[in-house]
């Protein structure tokens, strides 16, 4: 595998308010590879999107705070680099796809106008060269009539038609890491299928890195080639998509697997994890998913695992991992 | 299987919604959120509803409830009809019928506690059970539902959102109803918390003999819950059937799109899945296409198709009934 593009390494997230501190995002490490996709997969709390936001320089500072880690993408480490070179990877280097487009979108000027904004501003082009070229990445995401829609706004859309914008002006200065996070959680099951094909599409066409944040294991396993499972604010386990499903070496895992009803399937009852996602201002001491977990022993609420490898490009914070890994627990 | 008893019969149930344009607030149209759909529903069976947003499903919830009226159609409970019921036999009706509200978050006080939560519909019933006997069944139905007795006198705040959806669950049950509409009781929560609400739902079903009208966006798990589902397109049922027929042979393109475009947690075989990608979105229920509504996104739709509208009728497979002039004909499978 070539090297990767964009690489989150040792990053630590925190967020004061009033009295408490709560760490959002620990120790997390990703990588990005050009041409491909990574999950990373989470229920809310887990600290993925803190961890996209980071990465795009989005975070309020305050109350956020980075406590530690880079951020590097092509050599540079983008949370020690000046503002001017900050601006200039967001766009051409690293874009992102927010879920909601309506709020994303501004509702006052028309779609063409914030696309050829874009391109004046970035590109220098003039009026007319970014109207036309507004047009060709409306169509190249696929809305039909884009020559007569370039002068609607925002409100004049539908939900997909409205993230197939925000997809056009995601891609407009061609970059090369998408960053997507829940990018058709809002939309209806029909819409979100076209949505996945044109993301796809799109990374193949450029040769994009993909990071596809999510909360639903059907979109990762329908195109992810890496996963990042995320729990309380850490990585729990990683993975290749075909390995990961076949094994999960992580109870969290293997517990969204087996509670996952299936449209294709019909299961009795569904295996179902107790409990709820912890609070990160009352994380259980030791493993953060031990109260809800069916294997734990004695070590696990004493002292927290860390991410260590079960296989070639496996890992998983567990202390059972090699157990469940290999399905004896 | 054997005929169930009828506890529910929604008949030819039509709910628009008026437009008001400009200063006179004239009558410019209407917003057709149902346009004439009919069931009925068993004895300790779960009813389905699919379908994507707009297609009116909610507003089917709230009608069946009794929260909204309908334009014209009825619907009827043991053969009373709930919008026509009035002094003792609406009360009844209103015990008997209830509801499981989405978002937990939003549908209870955030000033109550759960005992005043759980007290609240012995205050509206009063003859349902005397003062001193609500506490102990205020408790029964904390227990019921798997939460803590103990909390008591938590606020809802305090509660998680699985456990905040066990108290709307508790709250429906409070007064024995018959059946539960829920309206999509599960999307609200946490992919790791869903199952548990899902298998507290069936486990509450199979003890109370409740019947269930479960609607929500998530075909997985209306498979899963339903004994028999209708999929809703645009304010219309398209299909109607055992739940093994709509999601194994579906008859309508409309289904069979929908089942396609469900992503699958299985990675093998991903690239070979048959998936026919339906283009652009639903059309506005305000005007809606001529003839079959869905013929403007159907890979099917012929020159007939804008003419007449299709009627549900018993199609090609044993007992699904398909709303369409050209229903899929050769049984299809999801997978390799």
């Amino acid at each position: 595998m070539t090297a990767p593009i964009l690489r989150v390494a040792d990053l630590t997230v925190e967020f004061t308010t009033g009295e408490d501190t709560v760490r959002a995002v620990s120790d997390v490490n990703l990588e990005v590879y050009p041409g491909r996709t990574l999950a990373v997969l989470g229920e809310s709390g887990s600290g993925k999107s803190v961890t996209a936001q980071t990465v795009m320089g989005l975070l309020d500072t305050p109350p956020g705070r980075i406590v530690a880690g880079s951020v590097v993408f092509d050599g540079t480490d983008l949370l020690k680099a000046k503002e001017k070179v900050r601006r200039q990877v967001n766009g051409e280097g690293v874009a992102m796809v927010f879920q909601d487009a309506l709020s994303a979108l501004n509702p006052v000027y028309t779609v063409g106008h914030q696309i050829g904004e874009l391109l004046r501003v970035r590109r220098g082009m003039s009026r007319a060269a970014a109207r036309k070229r507004a047009i060709e990445l409306m169509e190249r995401v696929r809305i039909p009539a884009a020559a007569r829609r370039v002068d609607d706004y925002p409100h004049q859309f539908s939900g997909g038609m409205r993230q197939r914008i925000m997809i056009a002006l995601a891609v407009a200065l061609n970059p090369r890491v998408l960053i997507a996070d829940e990018p058709t959680t809002a939309l209806d099951v029909t819409v979100q299928a076209q949505i996945m094909e044109l993301l796809t599409d799109l990374q193949r066409e450029n040769g994009m890195g993909l990071v596809l944040i999510t909360h639903d294991l059907g979109v990762v396993a329908e195109v992810a080639d890496d996963v990042a499972v995320m729990y309380a604010g850490r990585i729990v386990e990683r993975g290749t998509v075909q390995e990961l499903f076949a094994s999960a070496a992580h109870p969290y895992t293997k517990g969204l697997l087996r509670s996952m009803p299936r449209p294709d399937r019909e299961a009795d009852e569904l295996w179902a994890i107790p409990g709820a996602p912890p609070s990160l201002v009352r994380l259980p001491p030791g493993c953060a998913f031990q109260p809800r977990c069916d294997v734990a022993v004695e070590l696990c609420s004493v002292q927290r695992p860390e991410l260590t490898a079960v296989a070639a490009g496996r890992s998983s914070a567990c202390h059972r991992r090699e157990e469940v890994f290999h399905g004896r627990a | 299987m054997a005929e169930r008893e009828t506890v529910l019969e929604v008949d030819s149930l039509v709910r628009y919604f008026p437009i008001r344009t400009g200063l006179l607030q004239r009558h410019s149209g209407d917003v057709r959120a149902l346009d004439g759909v009919s069931f009925t529903l068993g004895r300790g069976e779960t009813l389905g509803i699919v379908g994507e947003s707009g297609c009116g499903k909610s507003t089917l919830a709230r009608t069946v409830v009794g929260l909204d009226k309908p334009t014209s159609g009825s619907v009827r409970y043991r053969g009373t009809d709930v919008h026509r019921a009035s002094g003792s036999a609406l009360r009844k009706l209103r015990r008997r019928v209830q509801i499981v509200l989405q978002d937990p978050y939003t549908s209870l006080n955030p000033r109550k506690t759960v005992r005043d939560l759980l007290t609240e519909p012995f205050e509206i019933h009063r003859d349902v059970l005397p003062g001193p006997k609500r506490l102990p069944r205020v408790k029964e139905l904390m227990d019921l539902v798997g939460l803590n007795p103990d909390h008591l006198d938590r606020y809802p705040f305090q509660f998680s959102g699985g456990q905040r959806q066990r108290i709307g669950i508790a709250r429906a049950l409070a007064l024995e109803p018959e059946v539960v509409v829920c309206d999509e009781p599960v999307s609200a929560l946490d992919v790791s918390v869903q199952a548990q609400v899902v298998n507290l739902l069936r486990r509450l079903q199979r003890e109370l003999g409740l019947s269930y009208l479960f609607i929500a966006h998530d075909l997985s798990v209306v498979r899963h819950i339903s004994d028999r589902v209708a999929v809703m397109y645009l304010g219309k049922a398209v299909e109607l059937g055992d739940r093994r027929d709509v999601y194994d042979r579906p008859g309508h393109p409309y289904t069979r799109a929908l089942l396609e475009a469900v992503p699958i947690p299985e990675p093998d075989g991903r690239d070979t899945r048959r998936r026919t990608l339906l283009s652009g979105d639903p059309p506005s229920p305000v005007d809606p296409p001529s003839g079959c509504r869905f013929r403007t996104r159907c890979p099917k739709a012929q020159s007939l198709c804008a003419e007449t509208e299709p009627l549900l009728r018993i199609g090609s497979a044993p007992a699904s009934e398909v709303a369409c002039h050209f229903p899929e004909g050769i049984p299809s499978s999801r997978g390799t």
